[in-house]
């Protein structure tokens, strides 16, 4: 760079030469040099800012363009990222408590059809006929070649043999979507406890699974819930143990002629219920309609375990013996005259057959089942306190298990609890339960006095539930029990080393127009615990209008009809629970057993 | 001097545009392995499940108990029966080795006296 002098000699000569002021001059040089700078400065400031703008401008640009591709584009999952467990299945697997699946889900096809594009829909219609039989051809074509249909489904699932069997018709207009099923792959298995499953939301390339029954319906939130991560729902059904359950009561519902049957093992520690059958049942992978008329009773679909409430009859004197032991009034010794006449309100209070046992003890009164001993025992425990007793019992609520139908199964007594409600009800007349409630009731009994709730879910520790009664007041009506099969009417439940105790009940079917009821129509009940000293399980054998003819006279009471039965699954069952039989007298074991 | 930097600094750039790219590539190839290997997982997923349902239909108790029914002449299966227990005692085990004893060696208590047991 060139720097101008601020004083240039020549100038400032030639000014004092002609008598200027030479600062004048400098002043000026000065100035100039002063524009200069700022110019130089101006214009690389201004570059400066340029720079920036576009930086600027550039990275705004890139910003935005970006955003705006994010905005466009189709998402897309992060292809880097590590995932674990993707969701596999739309719906939980359920499980036996050993973890044996019960219900699963596998993938199929559907089955759709585009008839804009069919080339040759009656030929389609023809040959998915020969595929499928249970399709009409003419109606199928008539629907194929309607102009108005865009759309149509043929068949909601199928299998890979059928889809191959369709992709060889060679027609563009059929087409397959991915379709989920539910599988049962038991078949009846436990039926009524898993209920069934359909299709809810329908689209081509999914459909949503839906519970339509059962635990299915009543945990449907739960198993479709995402965040399980594919972890199975285990029961608390042991899949062995309601197999041999079946069988033994379908081989003795045959046997005793029955239209029907149903039977609850529970366990009285944890209320787990380990199985739950109901008779005649069906196939839940293809649920059965609803009966459009007639008794919804006799339906398979029918719960007869959870949603039959009967009059479970003489079952239900160990309640009244049991409470009036608890709250003191008598002891298993005392004695009670049971002669007649003994009238409630007017009424008459019969016995079995009319028999007439005379003085019993309370003991007693249950051995011989007399209706006219506990009568006289409720009378003693009053109506009100009967009612409470029964309500803490579970005897008065519909059952909480986890199934759509334990809502509908709840119990009928009466309004007004008179005396005389109180008089039949402590033989179980005018009270209707499930057996379900009746194994509820029994498992207080067994567990030393304490009602715990029925499960279908598997639980790992033993239930808390609330003292109905005390301990020894249950041991007593334990023992009374136990006397029952040595030497009352349940002489053949007795299994030998399993020191099974009990109590059976013959109600007669009330009519269903009203008016009284069936003389040959009965309900047999018999209710167990084993083994009667230390009780682990409790079994409820029900069977509907059973009736026996070895003998001259065909014989309907619970003793010859649902204890045989019982005391077969006692014997088939017990064992697969793992529980060792006891040939001594109960109780010595403890001292002898070296594998427990 | 300044053209060797700018040629260094020409060939940095495209060093590092170089290695960029193949990291870039190996990168791709790396996602469409794993891509594949997802695939491959959900495939032996759903493989999985229908095994394990083809598993539970193959031993559905009717399936089992018609099995034994058939084969009952060469298996012989029962129903399990309370009287089918036993007790320990009554499984005989093996009686436990004798030892071998090849040279005694005799130990008496001859001639020792209490002074000696109190040492």
């Amino acid at each position: 760079m060139i720097r101008t002098p601020l004083r240039p000699l020549a100038r400032i000569l030639e000014a004092r030469q002609n008598g200027e002021n030479p600062d004048a001059i400098e002043r000026e040089n000065l100035r100039i040099r002063h524009e200069q700078m700022r110019d130089k400065s101006r214009v690389r400031a201004e570059g400066r800012l340029l720079v920036l703008g576009i930086a600027f401008f550039c990275a705004f640009s890139v910003i935005g363009a970006r955003m705006g591709m994010l905005a466009a584009s189709e998402p897309a999952e992060p292809r880097a990222q590590v995932s674990g467990h993707s969701i596999i299945a739309s719906r939980a697997d359920i499980v036996d408590r050993h973890g044996r699946v019960l219900a699963t889900n596998m993938s199929t096809h559907s089955l759709y059809a585009h008839p804009q594009q069919m080339i040759e829909p009656d030929r389609a219609a023809n040959a998915l006929a020969g595929i499928f039989p249970d399709i009409d051809p003419d109606r199928l074509a008539a629907r194929f070649k309607d102009p108005k249909r865009k759309f149509l489904w043929v068949k909601r699932k199928i299998s890979p043999e059928q889809m191959q069997a369709v992709h060889d018709i060679g027609e563009p207009g059929l087409l397959f979507g991915p379709r989920e099923m539910r599988l049962y792959p038991n078949g009846a298995l436990a039926a009524h406890v898993l209920g069934g499953a359909s299709y809810g939301a329908e689209d081509v390339h999914a459909a949503e699974v839906i519970g339509t029954a059962g635990i299915e319906k009543f945990l449907d939130e739960e198993l479709r819930d995402p965040s399980r991560a594919g972890a199975p729902l285990e029961l608390s059904i042991d899949m062995t143990v309601q197999a041999a359950a079946e069988e033994v009561l379908d081989a003795g519902m045959k046997l005793m002629n029955a239209k029907g049957a149903a039977s609850v093992l529970m366990d009285v520690r944890t209320g787990e219920v380990i199985s739950i059958v109901s008779l005649p049942d069906f196939d839940p992978n293809d649920r059965p309609n609803p009966l459009v008329e007639g008794n919804p009773s006799d339906s398979p679909l029918f719960n007869r375990a959870v949603q039959g409430v009967y009059e479970l009859g003489s079952t239900y004197k160990i309640f009244a013996a049991a409470q009036a032991i608890d709250i003191g009034l008598v002891n298993k010794n005392t004695v009670i005259d049971t002669k007649p006449p003994f009238e409630v309100s007017g009424f008459k209070i019969g016995e079995f057959a009319n028999k007439n046992y005379g003085e019993l003890s309370v003991e007693k009164i249950i051995v011989k089942s007399s209706n006219r001993g506990t009568g006289k025992l409720a009378l003693a425990i009053g109506p009100k306190r009967q009612k409470e007793f029964l309500k803490t019992l579970g005897q008065l609520d519909a059952t909480p298990l986890e199934i759509v139908e334990a809502k509908g199964g709840a119990p009928l007594f009466p309004k007004r609890w008179t005396d005389l409600s109180a008089v039949t009800i402590s033989y179980g007349h005018g009270i209707s339960t499930s057996p379900l409630h009746l194994a509820a009731g029994y498992a207080a009994l067994a567990n030393g006095g304490i009602y715990v709730n029925p499960t279908l879910l598997k639980r790992n520790e033993p239930a808390t539930g609330t003292r109905v009664m005390s301990e020894q007041a249950a041991a007593t009506a334990r023992g009374i029990l136990r006397k029952v099969v040595t030497e009352g009417t349940a002489s053949f439940a007795e299994v030998p080393g399993y020191h099974v105790g009990g109590k059976t009940g013959t109600a007669d079917k009330p009519k269903e127009r009203g008016g009284g009821y069936y003389d040959d129509k009965v309900i047999a009940t018999f209710a167990s615990i084993f083994p009667a000293h230390d009780p682990r399980y409790v079994l409820i054998v029900t069977l509907d209008e059973p009736v026996e003819t070895s003998g001259k006279k065909p014989r309907r009471t619970a003793g010859w009809t649902a204890v045989p039965v019982a005391a077969e699954m006692t014997g088939r069952i017990a064992p697969l629970l793992g529980l060792r039989p006891d040939f001594g007298e109960p109780g010595l074991e403890k001292i002898f057993s070296t594998s427990r | 001097m300044r053209t060797l930097l700018f040629l260094l600094a020409a060939m940095a750039v495209i060093g590092s545009g170089f290695w960029a790219y193949h990291e870039n590539y190996k990168t791709q190839a790396e996602l469409d392995h794993a891509d594949d290997l997802r695939r491959d997982i959900t495939q032996a997923r759903e493989r999985l499940a229908i095994l394990r349902a083809e598993w539970a239909y193959l031993n559905r108790p009717d399936r089992l108990r018609d099995l034994a029914d058939l084969n009952f002449e060469r298996l012989g299966l029962l129903p399990l029966r309370p009287d089918q227990f036993g007790m320990v005692d009554q499984v005989i085990f093996p009686e436990p080795p004798k030892l071998d004893i090849t040279m005694p060696i005799e130990v008496t208590s001859a001639g020792a006296d209490q002074a000696g047991a109190d040492r």
